[in-house]
């Protein structure tokens, strides 16, 4: 594998398991979310995000020379490269087990993710990796719709009532402590950029405080610091014992039978 | 799309039309423009498909559809013919791409077709499909499939689908 591969490898991992761990906490939320209508949507939108790993799996397949199922289903949590934000539960218990999930944290992590996942998909519409190029123009007509959808979510709950309000405001800080850790490109980002894989994680970064700022000036928020990365880089593949049990359930059939497959 | 070139090619399209979305199986995927080309030669045929949305489940059936019913049908030209069908994403699959044949079937099965020309973020006109009114709400932009809205005619009072405009955000790449 020639150095651009393995670098395309590495950009290819980010953007895939980030989507594939972010659709598993959405799809979570199925016959939980606060009413019935959100109920359709959030699995519409968890279904697309699934179809975008889906997207960047194939192309690891072609790159690699190693079957999709291998990829999304055999992996070491250490050799995931999602962001150790996307990873962490909905909040405590599970689906089947008394879940108390967070409706305030998921509305904002799926907002600021979303926001970010559309600044890098337009830096990826000008990546010398060709079939990334492709990839990015298809996701791109279906993330409008989520984005729209999360940003309903955000202005109406901090412009509601004082708890709501409250919750939100603790769901930003929460989110911000680890943001850093989606902005971030990891250990080969400069490489990623030298070869215009896509655009310096400093561009990216600017972007998305600018788009953020913005968000917040129509909220009547502030917030001072730069994101932090206090969980670690999962960039880097470090991850959480969160990432490890959602890939235990994820993987479970594939596991047990690699054969049962499709429907 | 490409244009159909020889007789195989153009049994190929007419085996194409009877594979349908089993989510929409009133609609062909060529009606849906999803057949970007087809190749035929002596033993081989090649068919490309565009996924309407990515997170379609219903690709690998479809895929699986194309197969068999090509085979089946073709089988008297060669036993020995070889099928590819592929999904490909370039170019994206935009719903400018459904033919007038398909809006008119959509919009007789209670879905409104997409605006034919449309603009990313430009409002969306949608008429009921059973009265034409356009006095219409919005009642969830995710509908049961990740392509279609669900709606309430206001007018004549029936709930309605209006499958979602997907417009290309970048014509400048090839
Ligand atoms: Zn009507």
């Amino acid at each position: 594998m020639s150095h651009y591969e393995t670098i395309v490898r590495e950009l290819l991992y980010q953007l895939a398991d980030d989507n594939f761990i972010h659709s598993y906490r959405g799809s979570e939320w199925l016959g939980l979310a606060p009413h019935i209508e959100e109920d359709v949507a959030f699995s519409s939108i968890s279904q697309d995000t699934m179809g975008h790993a889906s997207i960047y799996y194939q192309l690891l397949e072609k790159l690699l020379e190693v079957p999709v199922d291998e990829i999304s289903h055999n992996r070491k949590p250490e050799e995931f490269r999602n962001a150790i934000l996307l990873e962490e539960v909905n909040g405590p218990g599970d689906y089947l087990n008394s879940p108390k999930y967070d409706w305030a944290f998921t509305v904002v992590r799926h907002l600021f993710f979303n926001i970010f996942k559309d600044i890098r998909l337009q830096s990826l519409n000008q990546s010398s990796y060709e079939p990334l190029v492709h990839a990015a123009r298809k996701i791109q007509t279906e993330q409008y719709y989520h984005l729209m959808h999360w940003k309903t979510w955000f202005y109406q709950l901090m412009s509601s009532t004082e708890e709501a309000r409250s919750r939100m405001e603790q769901a930003i800080y929460r989110v911000w402590r680890d943001f850093g850790g989606v902005l971030t490109l990891g250990k080969y980002g400069g490489e990623m950029s030298d070869l215009k894989l896509i655009a310096p994680e400093a561009q990216l970064k600017e972007e998305w405080l600018n788009q953020i700022q913005q968000l917040f000036s129509e909220v009547d928020f502030t917030i001072k610091d730069d994101p932090g990365m206090e969980k670690g880089n999962g960039r880097n593949g470090e991850h959480t014992s969160d990432l490890v049990d959602a890939l235990n359930v994820l993987s479970e059939v594939y596991i047990s039978d690699e054969e049962a497959v499709g429907w | 799309m490409q244009r159909v070139h020889s007789n195989l090619e153009r049994k190929v399209y007419q085996i194409l039309q009877q594979v349908t979305d089993p989510e929409m199986p009133f609609i062909s995927i060529v009606e849906l423009g999803m057949v970007e080309e087809v190749i035929a030669e002596d033993n081989y045929v090649y068919v490309k498909l565009l996924p309407t949305f990515s997170g379609c489940p219903a690709l690998d059936m479809i895929k699986g559809d194309v197969k068999r019913k090509t085979h089946d049908a073709i089988e008297s030209f060669d036993h020995l013919l070889k099928i590819d069908v592929d999904f490909s994403f370039s170019p994206p699959w935009t719903t400018d791409r459904i033919s007038e044949t398909g809006r008119k079937k959509l919009n007789k099965n209670g879905i409104t077709p997409p605006p034919a020309v449309h603009t990313k973020g430009d409002p969306w006109e949608i008429d009921c499909p059973y009265c034409g009114s356009t006095y219409v709400t919005m009642e969830n932009i995710f509908g049961p499939t990740a392509c279609r809205s669900i709606l309430y005619c206001n007018n004549c009072k029936n709930p309605f689908e209006a499958m979602k405009p997907v417009a290309n955000l970048n014509e400048k790449v090839e």
